[in-house]
C-alpha cells in the first residue's frame, strides 16, 4: 500500500468553479506498490480533472487488466467506473461512448493490456477516431505476474532477474501517429509539471487521445540495466517543449520567448501553449512528429511533450453520422417504428 | 388424366445452380408465385462456402397440409449445373423428373431408365432471344420458371404481378422477363404434356401469414425492442442479422433531412470487440446486440463471462451452423446450445431462447432486451443456418402498441436522492436482481465501479470468501427468477395422452409436428412439448416428470439439450431417449419416425441405435417408406415411362424463330435417343440409383452474401 491518507482536509482547500475541492476528485486508496509510478499519474489525473472544473459524474473512467488498469479506483470516485477484461477496454469505451457522446471517456491501460493483448483493440480504436483519452501507463513488464518482459521493453534492457530483453520494442506512440491518432503526448510519471497540461489537453481534444506515460515500475523494473527505470528516464528524457494547456476563454497568463513560442488553438477556443525545446520539429505535422520521435529513439532518447496534434479532428460519431442527442436517453416514442408500420411490412412480405 | 394418380399441391423439387448466376431470385420467384397461391411452401438454400462457380441448390417443397419441414425425395430437378449434375441425377427419386438444358446433347452416364427427362433448349434460347450476355445466363433461369408454371399449372397471372413489384420503378425490365416466361411456357406448351401429375391448385391455405428469412426477423426485432447500437462481425450465417438491422434503421432511424441516425452500428475488427461493444453500450444505458454463429460465441466466452459476473444487459444472436471448429459453414445445426448455455470460465449460466418460426425471431428480440435488462444478464437467441437464412413461411408480425420497454431496475436521479447509500449489489428485493444505476444520472450519488472481479454488496473489490459466495449465491437466486420470466414451452396438447412424449425446440418443430401427426395416423400416441427457453420452467419440469419416455430431437451429435435436461433438472438419462440429426441439412419427418419407431420396435436396444442412429436409420427408411404405402407406391406406378414425355401435338404457334428452336430440340431428342442406345442403359441406371448424394463445401468461410432480399423490398 502506497500511503495512509489522512481523513482530514484542510476546511479552506481552494475550490474550482464547480465549488468542488481537489478532494473531491480523489478515489479509494491505492493498493499499488509504494513508489510505483502509476500512482503519480492518479495524483496527475485528479489534479488535471480538478483543474479542468470537470463534473465527475460526466466522465466515464475504464480499463482493462494490470497494475495500471486497477487505477480508475484511486481517482474520482464520483464517476462510473468500468474495469472489463484484459486488453478489451476499447472495445467497451467504444459501446459506451456510442451509447452516450456527452460524457468524457478516460481509459487507462499498461502495456501488456496495450501493446500485447489488447493490440488489435487499440489500433482498431484509434482507426475508428473515438473520443476518448487513452493513458499508457508504461512500465515495460508485467507487475501483476511478478515481472516477465512486455511488448514495450526495449531490446537489451535487463530486468530485475538478470534476463536480457530479445525482442524489438514495439514504440506506442509512434504506432498511434501512424495510425492516425489525432492527439499523441508522451510523458513521465515523475514530471507531473508536464504530464497535468497533456492530460488536460487529451481530454479537451475531439477525437482519440492518446498519452505514453513511462512509469517506471519500482518492484520489478527499475534495476540497473532497465531502460525503464526511474534513473534511465531521468538521464535519457527529452522534453519537445514545456507545455500549457488554456481552455476556452481563459486569458493566457502564459509568457514565452519569441521564436520558440508555438500556440495551437483548438476547435473549441482552447489554446495549448508550447514552448518549443526543438527547432526542427512541427507538432502539427504528422511527418515532423514521426521523425522527432525516430530521431530520438536513434539517440536512445525517449521524447516527451506533445507530439502531435491535429486541432481539426472529428471522431467517429461525426463519421457514422449518429444523433446529437444521447443515443441512450432516446425513448419508445422515438425508436419504434410501431404496429401501423408493421403491418406494411407484413403486407410487403406476402 | 386419372385423377387418383395426380397429386395435388404435394411434392419437392430442387433447383441445382452455380453459384453468382443470378438463380436465387428466379428460384425465390417461384417459390412466392406458389405462395401467393395460398399453398404452403418452403424453400432451403443448400449453398457452398463461396460467392461464384461453386454448385448451389434450392429446394422447395410444397405441401397442402402445411408441413414444411426438410422432406427426402425430389419428385423433379432443374439441373442447369453440369459440376454437379452426375448427383443430381441421382438424387431424383424413381419416376421423378430431370429438367436440364439440351442445348447439347446428355451424355450417357446421365441416363437413368427410371425417370423422366424433360429437356429445354434453354442456352440456345437465350441466345436467340437475347444479346446481352449476362442477360443470356439471366433469363436462362426465369425460362425455366416459366417451363415450371407450365408443368405445375402455375398462375401466369401471378408471376407477372411478382415481376411487377420486383422491378417497381425500373419497369423497362419487365417486358424482358415476361418474354423469358413466356419462352418457357410455350416451350412446355409445344414439347411436353402438361401440367404433371404432381402440380398446383390455388388454394386459400395462407391467409395472413407472411414469407420471411429468420434473420430479418431478428434484424426488425432489434429494430422494434429500440436497440441503438449495434457491433458485430460478419460470419455466416448470421449476417444477414445486423444486414437487415442496418436496412431497416435506413427507413425507420434516418433523419431524412438531417441525415443523423438515432442508431450507431459499427463493424467490429473481431467478435471479442463486437460484444465488448455491445457490453460497453448497455452498460451506459443504450440498447445494444450483436449477431454471431458458434465461431463467434467461442471468441465471446470471456466477455460473456463478464457481462454475466458484473450484471450487464447484453443481447446476442447465435445462428447456429455446423460445427465444431469452422466445420460446414453453410449447413444448419443445433450444436452450440451446450456452448451458449454455459458459456465462460467458472460458474455460470446464461439464458437462452428458442425461436422456431420468422414471428418468434422477431418476438424473441423484443423479450431478449426486456429479458436481458430486468435481468442486467447475457441473454442468447439460439436460432439456426435453416431459420435465419431460409425463407419460412410464418405468421405476421405482431406488435402492440402498448408494450412498453421493460428496463428492469434502473435507479434515476429522483430515486438516488432518497436512497442514503447505494449498494449496486445490493438484493433489496430478494429476487436476486439488484439495482443499477446509469453513468451521468447524478452529481454525487449512484456512481460504482463495474468490475469482474469479487466485490460486496458496495461494489468495492474484496477476496472475502464470505461475500464471494454471497454473491454467488445471489446469481443462483436470480436465475430461479429468470425461471418464473423466460418464454413457457408450447404444449402440443391439453393433458396428457402418452407415456411417452417428444421434446424438441427450434427449427425441429417442422419434422416433429409431422413425424407425431404421422405416428397419429398409425395410432401410436405420443405427447409433445416445444422449449422456447432455458433455463427450463416447471412446465418443461412436469413434462419431464409425467411421462416414461421422452424422445429428445435435436440437430447435433452430442444430444446436448438432453444433457441440459439431465444437468439442470436431474432428469433420468435412461428415459431420455436421443433422436438426433446432424449431417448438416434440416431434420425431416422421416428421420424422426425411424428412429422413433426403431426404439419403440425393440425397447431392449434402444441404447445401442441412439448411439449410431445413423446406421440404423438408413435401413429402415425404406421399411418406413414401404409401409407407409400410399405415397411412394403410387407414384412409381403413376410415373410416365421416358417415352411418354412426348411432344404434345398441338402446333407451336409462335413465331418462326421459336419453331427453329423446335425443330432444333427435335433434333437433339433424336440424337439423345442414339446416345442412350449406344450404352446399354440399364446398368447405367442400376449403378447410379443407389448411390448417396455428395454434397461439396469448399473455399471462403466468412463472407458469404446472404440472399437475403433488402428490407426496402417491403413495399410493394
Amino acid at each position: 500500500m502506497t500511503y495512509i491518507r489522512p481523513k482530514f482536509r484542510h476546511p479552506e482547500l481552494p475550490k474550482n468553479e464547480l465549488g468542488y475541492s481537489v478532494d473531491y476528485y480523489e478515489g479509494a486508496l491505492s493498493t499499488l506498490c509504494a513508489g510505483c509510478g502509476h500512482d503519480s499519474i492518479s495524483a496527475g489525473i485528479i489534479q488535471a480533472a480538478y483543474e479542468m472544473n470537470i463534473e465527475p459524474h460526466k466522465l466515464a473512467k475504464l480499463s482493462g487488466i494490470g497494475c495500471s488498469s486497477k487505477t480508475p479506483a484511486y481517482f474520482l470516485s464520483n464517476s462510473h467506473g468500468f474495469n472489463s477484461v484484459h486488453g478489451r477496454m476499447p472495445s467497451v469505451a467504444t459501446g459506451a461512448n456510442l451509447a452516450n457522446r456527452d460524457l468524457i471517456y478516460f481509459g487507462v491501460s499498461g502495456d501488456g493490456d496495450t501493446a500485447s493483448i489488447g493490440m488489435g483493440q487499440f489500433v482498431h480504436a484509434i482507426r475508428r477516431g473515438l473520443n476518448m483519452t487513452y493513458i499508457v501507463m508504461n512500465n515495460g513488464c508485467y507487475g501483476l505476474t511478478k515481472g516477465q518482459d512486455s511488448a514495450t521493453a526495449d531490446q537489451g534492457s535487463k530486468n530485475k532477474t538478470g534476463h536480457v530483453n530479445l525482442f524489438e520494442s514495439i514504440d506506442l506512440a509512434s504506432l498511434a501517429i501512424e495510425l492516425g491518432a489525432t492527439f499523441v503526448a508522451q510523458s513521465f510519471s515523475g514530471d507531473k509539471s508536464q504530464m497535468v497540461p497533456l492530460i488536460k489537453a487529451a481530454m479537451n481534444h475531439p477525437g482519440f487521445a492518446f498519452i505514453n506515460v513511462i512509469s517506471p515500475c519500482v518492484t520489478f523494473n527499475n534495476n540497473m540495466g532497465s531502460t525503464k527505470s526511474y534513473d534511465y528516464v531521468r538521464q535519457h528524457v527529452e522534453a519537445t517543449a514545456t507545455v500549457d494547456f488554456v481552455p476556452k476563454m481563459k486569458e493566457i497568463s502564459v509568457e514565452y520567448g519569441k521564436g520558440t513560442h508555438k500556440q495551437v488553438v483548438m476547435h473549441d477556443g482552447s489554446v495549448i501553449q508550447l514552448h518549443k525545446l526543438s527547432e526542427d520539429w512541427d507538432p502539427l505535422n504528422r511527418q515532423s512528429a514521426m521523425n522527432a520521435v525516430l530521431n530520438a529513439k536513434a539517440k536512445n532518447e525517449i521524447l516527451t511533450g506533445l507530439l502531435y496534434v491535429n486541432p481539426d479532428a472529428h471522431d467517429l460519431h461525426h463519421m457514422i453520422q449518429t444523433s446529437d442527442r444521447p443515443l441512450n436517453i432516446m425513448t419508445k416514442e422515438e425508436l419504434c417504428p410501431g404496429s401501423e408500420i408493421l403491418k406494411e411490412i407484413n403486407e410487403g412480405l406476402r | 388424366m386419372a385423377a387418383k394418380k395426380d397429386k395435388i399441391n404435394d411434392f419437392v423439387i430442387r433447383f441445382a445452380n452455380v453459384n453468382g448466376t443470378g438463380s436465387a431470385s428466379a428460384n425465390f420467384l417461384f417459390t412466392k408465385a406458389i405462395f401467393r397461391m395460398g399453398i404452403p411452401v418452403t424453400p432451403k438454400n443448400i449453398f457452398p462456402s463461396n460467392i461464384q462457380g461453386l454448385p448451389t441448390w434450392y429446394e422447395v417443397r410444397v405441401n397442402e397440409k402445411g408441413y414444411l419441414g426438410r422432406r427426402e425425395g425430389i419428385d423433379l430437378i432443374v439441373a442447369v449445373n453440369p459440376q454437379s449434375m452426375l448427383n443430381d441425377v441421382k438424387s431424383v427419386r424413381s419416376g421423378g423428373y430431370f429438367l436440364y438444358d439440351n442445348s447439347k446433347p446428355l451424355h450417357s452416364e446421365f441416363i437413368r431408365e427410371d425417370i423422366n427427362y424433360l429437356g429445354i433448349p434453354l442456352m440456345q434460347m437465350c441466345n436467340e432471344a437475347y444479346t446481352d450476355a449476362r442477360q443470356r445466363q439471366l433469363f436462362k433461369n426465369i425460362i425455366y420458371v416459366g417451363a415450371l408454371a407450365a408443368l405445375f399449372n402455375i398462375e401466369f397471372a401471378v408471376l407477372e404481378e411478382l415481376l411487377a413489384e420486383q422491378f417497381k420503378g425500373k419497369e423497362k425490365l419487365i417486358p424482358a422477363n415476361v418474354k423469358a416466361l413466356k419462352l418457357g411456357v410455350d416451350y412446355v406448351h409445344a414439347n411436353f404434356k402438361y401440367p404433371l401429375e404432381f402440380r398446383v391448385e390455388r388454394r386459400d391455405l395462407l391467409k395472413d401469414m407472411i414469407m420471411m428469412e429468420g434473420n430479418a426477423a431478428c434484424g426488425l426485432g432489434a429494430v422494434y425492442a429500440g436497440a441503438t447500437v449495434a457491433a458485430w462481425y460478419p460470419i455466416t450465417p448470421s449476417t444477414s442479422v445486423v444486414e437487415a438491422f442496418m436496412d431497416y434503421s435506413d427507413e425507420f432511424r434516418l433523419d431524412k433531412i438531417t441525415g443523423k441516425r438515432n442508431v450507431a452500428i459499427v463493424q467490429a475488427e473481431d467478435e471479442l470487440a463486437a460484444i465488448g461493444m455491445v457490453i460497453g453500450a448497455n452498460w451506459n444505458g443504450a440498447r445494444s446486440f450483436t449477431a454471431t454463429s458458434g465461431p463467434g460465441v467461442s471468441l465471446m466466452n470471456e466477455f460473456l463471462g463478464l457481462a454475466y459476473f458484473a450484471e450487464i444487459p447484453t443481447v446476442l444472436v447465435d445462428v447456429q451452423r455446423t460445427g465444431p471448429s469452422t466445420g460446414m459453414p453453410t449447413r444448419t445445426q443445433q450444436s452450440d446450445i451446450m456452448e451458449a448455455a454455459y458459456a465462460s470460465h467458472g460458474d455460470t449460466k446464461h439464458v437462452l431462447l428458442f425461436p422456431s418460426t420468422p414471428k418468434e425471431c422477431f418476438d424473441s428480440m423484443l423479450d431478449a432486451f426486456d429479458l436481458s435488462e430486468q435481468l442486467q444478464t447475457p441473454i442468447i437467441v439460439m436460432t439456426d443456418l435453416d431459420l435465419g437464412m431460409n425463407d419460412h413461411v410464418s405468421p405476421p408480425l405482431t406488435f402492440d402498441d402498448k408494450r412498453e420497454y421493460k428496463r428492469g431496475k434502473v435507479l434515476d436521479a429522483e430515486a438516488l436522492e432518497k436512497i442514503e447509500k447505494f449498494g449496486r449489489y445490493l438484493d433489496i428485493d430478494k429476487d436476486g436482481i439488484t439495482y443499477r444505476t446509469i453513468p451521468a444520472t447524478h452529481p454525487s450519488k449512484g456512481s460504482f465501479f463495474t468490475r469482474g472481479t469479487s466485490r460486496d454488496e458496495y461494489a468495492t473489490y474484496t477476496e472475502d470468501s464470505a461475500a464471494y459466495q454471497r454473491n454467488m449465491d445471489r446469481l443462483i437466486r436470480k436465475w430461479n427468477t429468470a425461471k418464473a420470466m423466460v418464454p413457457a414451452p408450447q404444449l402440443y396438447q391439453k393433458k396428457n395422452e402418452s407415456k411417452n412424449g417428444i421434446l424438441f425446440f427450434g427449427t425441429s418443430e417442422y419434422a416433429a409436428v409431422e413425424a407425431m401427426d404421422i405416428l397419429k395416423e398409425e395410432k401410436i400416441v405420443v405427447d409433445a412439448i416445444r422449449l422456447k427457453s432455458f433455463p427450463f420452467t416447471k412446465e418443461v419440469e412436469a413434462f419431464v416428470n409425467s411421462h416414461d419416455k421422452i424422445f429428445v430431437i435435436e440437430q447435433n451429435r452430442d444430444a446436448q439439450m438432453r444433457s441440459l435436461l439431465m444437468i439442470e433438472m436431474g432428469a433420468e438419462p435412461k428415459k431420455l431417449v436421443s433422436v438426433l440429426n446432424y449431417d448438416g441439412m434440416p431434420i425431416t419427418a422421416d428421420n424422426i419416425l425411424n428412429q422413433i419407431k426403431a426404439n419403440l420396435g425393440s425397447a431392449k436396444t434402444v441404447v445401442a441405435k441412439v448411439a449410431a442412429p445413423k446406421a440404423s436409420t438408413k435401413k429402415v427408411v425404406k421399411k418406413v417408406t414401404a409401409s407407409k404405402g400410399s405415397t411412394k407406391k403410387v407414384v412409381k406406378k403413376a410415373a410416365p415411362k421416358k417415352s411418354s414425355v412426348a411432344k404434345k401435338a398441338a402446333p407451336p404457334k409462335e413465331s418462326s424463330r421459336t419453331k427453329k428452336v423446335a425443330k432444333k430440340v427435335a433434333k437433339k431428342k433424336v440424337a439423345l435417343k442414339k446416345v442412350a442406345l449406344k450404352k446399354p442403359i440399364k446398368k447405367a441406371a442400376k449403378k447410379v440409383v443407389s448411390k448417396k448424394k455428395v454434397i461439396a463445401s469448399k473455399g471462403s468461410i466468412r463472407s458469404k452474401k446472404s440472399n437475403s432480399k433488402k428490407a426496402s423490398k417491403r413495399r410493394k
